[in-house]
């Protein structure tokens, strides 16, 4: 889980520092997308290392799922469940000190997964376009942020995306043997964390939010 | 005070068990939890009731043997063992939930005694060094860096309660096993068996039926011994060096 | 008429000796009981079995080495982890004779410290192996993982302990028993998992097997199922402890008691010394009659602490109160040369004679306080909290008082238990084939036990004496293969199953907490502390008539195939009933005061403990009978240290 989830973590600063390129208008945004196709040209085919890429994303992804949905299983079955419940009491039902965070791994993680799909048929293969088909990059994106409901949608995301991440980030650090203090919340990792939780959601939704409220680009 | 406690109430391990309801009248706030629950007995028993089946011996918080799960919180409110945990941390007229440890690999045995032999069969996975009687070398031989011993230590005072599974929202015994994987893996005398001690009790540690660690941290949270979370990181990276050897 | 007003409760036997010790300069007398024992062929060890009950530092360490050596080892404990008997819970440290202090320690200097700090009742050759291979124990802990204390170059860090000159403890913070206990229960649980050693958890011994004069093999019921099972060996180990919880509240775990060994008494063994009691001055006070057990302190807190009264009787004013001139710093007065640092007898009855004057603080007038306000007054908080800061925040944890802020009430607790089965120096009884290890035989520490010396010793019976004396008897093994259909074998579980059977069938009217509870007062009272003969000849007629009453009145609820708590008890209680009796006489017998045995019609005119060599100087084994018990006396002879009295003032 952890090598998978920093593959991903990696894919989603790349993918972040595209979008932010929105900033600098239309024709750099469009231009960046064509460079992602034809980088490393004429070595690799057109869209070779977006293809590359995307293999490599597909597989960390899967192997994320595949390694959540094995560990859910077996958890389940440790912790011992009487009657659908662990613990009869209703009282201190979200433990001691377990952060939101860390909640809600396996739900976030779902509502994460499914928006991939619809984030692909939105703004990839543009099967599913609010506002309007395009064939440029910039296109797709500004068409489909001008209404309010794929804004709220991809906020949503991004916020599951954050809560994943600052959990996650830490976690996977510790899974690799790299966590030496022994209180979470004061530790190098946990503020590594929460600092890669927040640039990455606030660098996610910036572009959208300038879309819909400032008509960036429009 | 008065209180109501509501008991976790299993026959024996093929029994579905369920949440039964007692009042107990005139606790002084000076008793221990586990002494509410001996005047409790005393009543259960003077009216021809079974009385509670728990698990308790020194009563002074070492010898790990007691541990409840109190209002859903392993050892109760205060961060202590049950024995130590009294009375004046509850309110007079409270409702008290008293539960045994959850977890797959701590099957109920009765009320609230749990089997924890799993716990000892990971020792025997490679939680030692090996040192037969006789042939040790002088004690001064090899020093031991103060920083190291004391770290060291700090792992050692486990008490192998189990309040880690109990409190692990994923049943893991991660924290228990890394607790003693860091404590010998720290000093010189336990290298030459460091990677297999740490590939055997993993194994072991997973064969038993524990839960996968996901690094939530409510374990150490609730250890009455404080074993830091970080003993979990050191796990993992001796487990990694030891995959990375070959030594699976 | 008899001359000693106990012979009307026994009779006088035969005199004993331990025949095992070599004779000649002390110092190789082991090596030369080492040359002369008979050792058995590595290939042979697989054949013999021995069987261990007990999983304490004796027993695990003891059932850990004789697995390693190949012998086939059986090894049962009522815990539900052998790593959880209450050696566990000590506290201070373990002594070694290394002198890595360079400050003049020796092996004879431990061996002479524990001679006379058990106020000369122990055997010189014992004490003498003890204090030899103390050092071992030191280097096969470190080897083991035991995280002692150490200084900044990396060596072991050792402090004074116990009132002696040279620092010779080893320690592990306040956790020293825990850290050596894992140290044995991890050597213990390799041995399991190599085939070596098989592991019975949950389950209590209730019978010893004796057939044709040996003891082959025990009875034990599995305490889930309630299975009552035969194991039987070529040897039996007892590792089972002190007896400590005769008095009900002690610092002993809820489940320590006196069963296996009471059995094997019952059985022929020899109960030597059972009336010398150690009780400690720094336990936190009872505050309730619902208290299940006390809580020591560690006695370091008498170094900076100073312990007083109200000089008024009754005076019922919070401490903070009572002006200095109203207050009796007893022990300052008394004893001016040691001041709060009496030993622990002493300042144990001190605080005994200001509660009985009606001096006492806290509930029930059972306390004096511990004041700590001159210590932070002249070191500082910061100082105080450094150097005790664990004992206060156990103290706060419990009483849920501050101690910073006002005086610690303490009092004396019963702790350890000298006596124990009558062992040679083979720590054999004189059953052949029981041994006896740890704090359940009688052996090494006398009349009084030493600080840091009940680990030393636990480990020193399992480590290093026991797998050596042990071979000797099992090399003329193995003995005839005894079948469960054998006379002794069904006599000795017949026996076993009918007493459950009593005890679920009397169905009465009083729970088995409430006897042990008032049989605990009695011990408390009149062989507590302080001993007179009235008081002594009063409890065994009181004990006799509440043990008429329990075989009436006991009511133990369920049945024996469950786990079953209070059948558990019921079983614990009847033999502390029997044992209680037995103390009373040892003690009515012992007409004088030594070390954890004070006799009020033996002292000094301060006060102080008089012992009487010329007419007590031998170990008290008791042989059972069905009327009566019969005494057997073992004459102790010093050749090396010279019997003195102490002194304190």
């Amino acid at each position: 889980m952890a090598v998978s989830g920093l593959i991903m973590v990696g894919y989603l600063i790349l993918h972040m520092y595209g979008n932010l390129r929105a900033f600098s208008g239309p024709d750099a945004f469009n231009e960046y997308a064509h460079h992602l196709r034809t980088f490393g040209e004429p070595m690799l085919p057109h869209e070779g290392l977006l293809w590359i890429v995307r293999v490599v994303l597909l597989g960390a992804v899967l192997l994320h799922a595949y390694a959540a949905i094995t560990l859910w299983r077996r958890n389940k079955k440790a912790a011992g469940y009487v009657g659908g419940k662990r613990y009869q009491t209703k009282q201190n039902r979200t433990g001691i000190q377990r952060s939101y965070a860390s909640f809600t791994m396996r739900w976030g993680g779902v509502t994460i997964a499914l928006f991939i799909v619809f984030h692909i048929l939105n703004l990839t293969t543009n099967d599913i376009h609010p506002g309007g088909a395009s064939d440029t990059a910039y296109g797709k994106l500004h068409n489909s942020f001008e209404h309010f409901w794929v804004l709220l949608a991809y906020t949503v995301a991004l916020i599951a995306v954050g809560f994943h991440l600052w959990h996650g980030f830490w976690s996977a650090f510790t899974t690799l043997g790299q966590n030496y203090s022994a209180k979470r919340r004061d530790s190098f990792w946990n503020s590594a964390a929460i600092v890669v939780a927040v640039v990455i959601t606030a660098g996610f939704l910036a572009p959208p939010f300038a879309i819909y409220f400032f008509g960036l680009g429009g | 005070m008065n209180i109501t406690v509501r008991v976790w109430r299993q026959k024996n391990a093929d029994d579905k068990g369920r949440m039964v309801t007692y009042g107990v009248e005139n606790v002084s706030e000076h008793m221990s939890f586990l002494e509410m629950l001996d005047v409790l007995n005393e009543q259960l028993t003077l009216s021809g009731d079974d009385p509670i089946a728990f698990d308790h011996d020194c009563r002074e918080g070492i010898c790990g043997m007691c541990g409840v799960v109190i209002n859903g919180i392993a050892h109760g409110p205060e961060v202590t063992t049950t024995c130590q945990l009294h009375m004046r941390s509850f309110e007079d007229g409270a409702v008290i939930d008293v539960e045994p440890w959850r977890a797959g690999a701590f099957p109920v045995v009765k009320d609230l005694v749990v089997d924890r032999s799993s716990f000892d069969r990971i020792i025997q996975a490679g939680g030692y060094i090996s040192a037969p009687t006789g042939s040790a070398p002088d004690a001064h031989a090899v020093p031991v860096p103060k920083d190291d011993a004391d770290h060291a230590f700090d792992a050692a005072t486990c008490i192998g309660c189990g309040a880690c599974v109990a409190a692990c929202p994923n049943g893991s015994g991660m924290l228990f096993t890394a607790a003693k994987i860091t404590h010998l893996g720290l000093l010189p005398q336990g290298q030459p068996e460091r990677e297999s001690r740490v590939i055997g009790m993993v194994e072991q540690h997973d064969h038993e039926g524990f839960g996968g660690c996901t690094n939530i941290g409510e374990c150490t949270s609730a250890c009455p011994k404080g074993i830091p979370l970080d003993t979990i990181a050191q796990l993992n990276r001796d487990l990694l060096g030891a995959l990375a050897h070959g030594k699976a | 008429m008899p001359t000693n007003v106990s012979e009307q409760f026994h009779a006088v036997g035969e005199d004993i000796h331990d025949t095992k010790a070599p004779s000649g300069p002390i110092e190789r007398r082991w090596d030369e009981r080492k040359f002369s024992t008979k050792l058995v062929n590595p290939a042979n060890r697989r054949k013999l079995s021995v069987i261990v009950v007990g999983t304490g530092l004796a027993g695990a360490s003891a059932a850990a080495t004789l697995g390693e050596a190949g012998y086939q080892v059986k090894s049962f404990c009522y815990q539900d982890s052998p790593r959880r008997a209450h050696s566990i819970a000590a506290q201070g440290g373990i002594n070694a004779a290394k002198n890595y202090r360079n400050d003049g320690d020796s092996i004879y200097r431990l061996f002479y410290d524990t001679v006379k700090g058990g106020d000369f009742r122990a055997r010189e050759s014992n004490v003498y192996r003890l204090a030899q291979v103390s050092v071992n124990i030191i280097d096969q802990c470190v080897a083991q993982g035991v995280p002692f204390a150490r200084e900044y170059g990396g060596l072991l860090d050792n402090r004074s302990f116990g009132g002696v000159q040279v620092s010779r403890t080893f320690y592990a913070r306040g956790q020293t028993g825990q850290q050596l206990l894992i140290g044995a229960y991890q050597a213990l649980e390799r041995q399991i998992a190599a085939g070596t050693v098989e592991m019975n958890t949950r389950h209590e011994m209730l019978e010893l097997i004796m057939i044709d004069g040996k003891a082959r093999g025990i009875i034990v019921r599995d305490m889930v199922s309630g299975e009552i099972e035969t194991h039987t060996a070529d040897a039996v180990v007892l590792a089972t402890g002190g007896y400590g919880n005769v008095f009900f509240l002690s610092t002993n775990a809820m489940g320590c008691n006196v069963t296996a060994t009471w059995r094997a008494h019952r059985k022929g063994a020899f109960f030597a010394n059972p009336c010398y009691t150690q009780i400690h001055p720094t336990c936190i006070p009872v505050s309730g009659d619902y208290q299940s057990k006390l809580t020591l302190m560690s006695e370091s807190l008498r170094n900076d602490g100073r312990i007083w009264v109200p000089k008024k009787a009754g005076d019922d004013r919070a401490p903070s109160d009572i002006p200095e001139d109203e207050r009796d710093y007893y022990l300052e007065r008394i004893y001016p040369a040691f001041g709060n640092l009496v030993p622990r007898d002493i300042a144990s009855r001190a605080a005994k004679y200001q509660c009985d004057a009606g001096k006492g603080v806290g509930p029930g007038g059972l306390g004096v306080y511990l004041d700590f306000a001159d210590a932070i007054a002249r070191l500082g908080r910061h100082e105080v909290e450094a150097k005790y800061g664990n004992l206060f925040d156990m103290y706060a944890q419990i009483t849920g008082e501050n101690p910073y802020e006002q005086p610690m009430r303490i009092y004396p607790a019963v702790h350890y238990t000298m006596g124990g089965l009558w062992v040679d120096y083979d720590l054999q009884s004189n059953l052949e084939g029981l041994f006896v290890a740890g704090e359940a035989n009688f052996s090494e520490h006398g009349a009084n036990r030493l600080g840091a010396s009940a680990l030393m010793q636990g480990l020193a019976d399992g480590y290093f004496v026991l797998p050596y004396t042990i071979a000797n008897y099992l090399a003329d093994g193995p003995y005839e293969k005894i079948d469960d259909s054998h006379p002794e074998v069904v006599a000795a579980r017949t026996a076993v199953e009918e007493r459950i059977e009593k005890f679920l069938s009397i169905n009465g009217t009083r729970t088995v907490d409430s006897f042990h509870k008032e049989l605990g007062q009695i011990m408390w009272d009149y062989c507590g502390m302080e001993r007179t003969e009235e008081g002594l000849i009063k409890a065994i007629s009181m004990i006799r008539d509440l043990k008429a009453d329990f075989w009436a009145n006991v009511k133990v609820t369920g049945v024996n195939e469950e786990l079953n708590q209070t059948l558990e008890r019921a079983g614990r209680v009847a033999d502390f009933f029997e044992l209680g009796e037995l103390m009373c006489i040892d003690a009515l017998n012992r007409r004088e005061s030594c070390g954890g045995h004070f006799r009020a019609e033996s002292q000094t005119e301060d006060g102080e403990a008089l012992r009487h060599d010329d007419e007590f100087a031998y170990v008290s084994a008791w042989e059972f009978g069905d009327e009566q018990p019969t005494l057997r006396k073992e004459p102790l002879e010093y050749e090396y240290v010279e019997m003195k009295s102490r002194s304190y003032k």
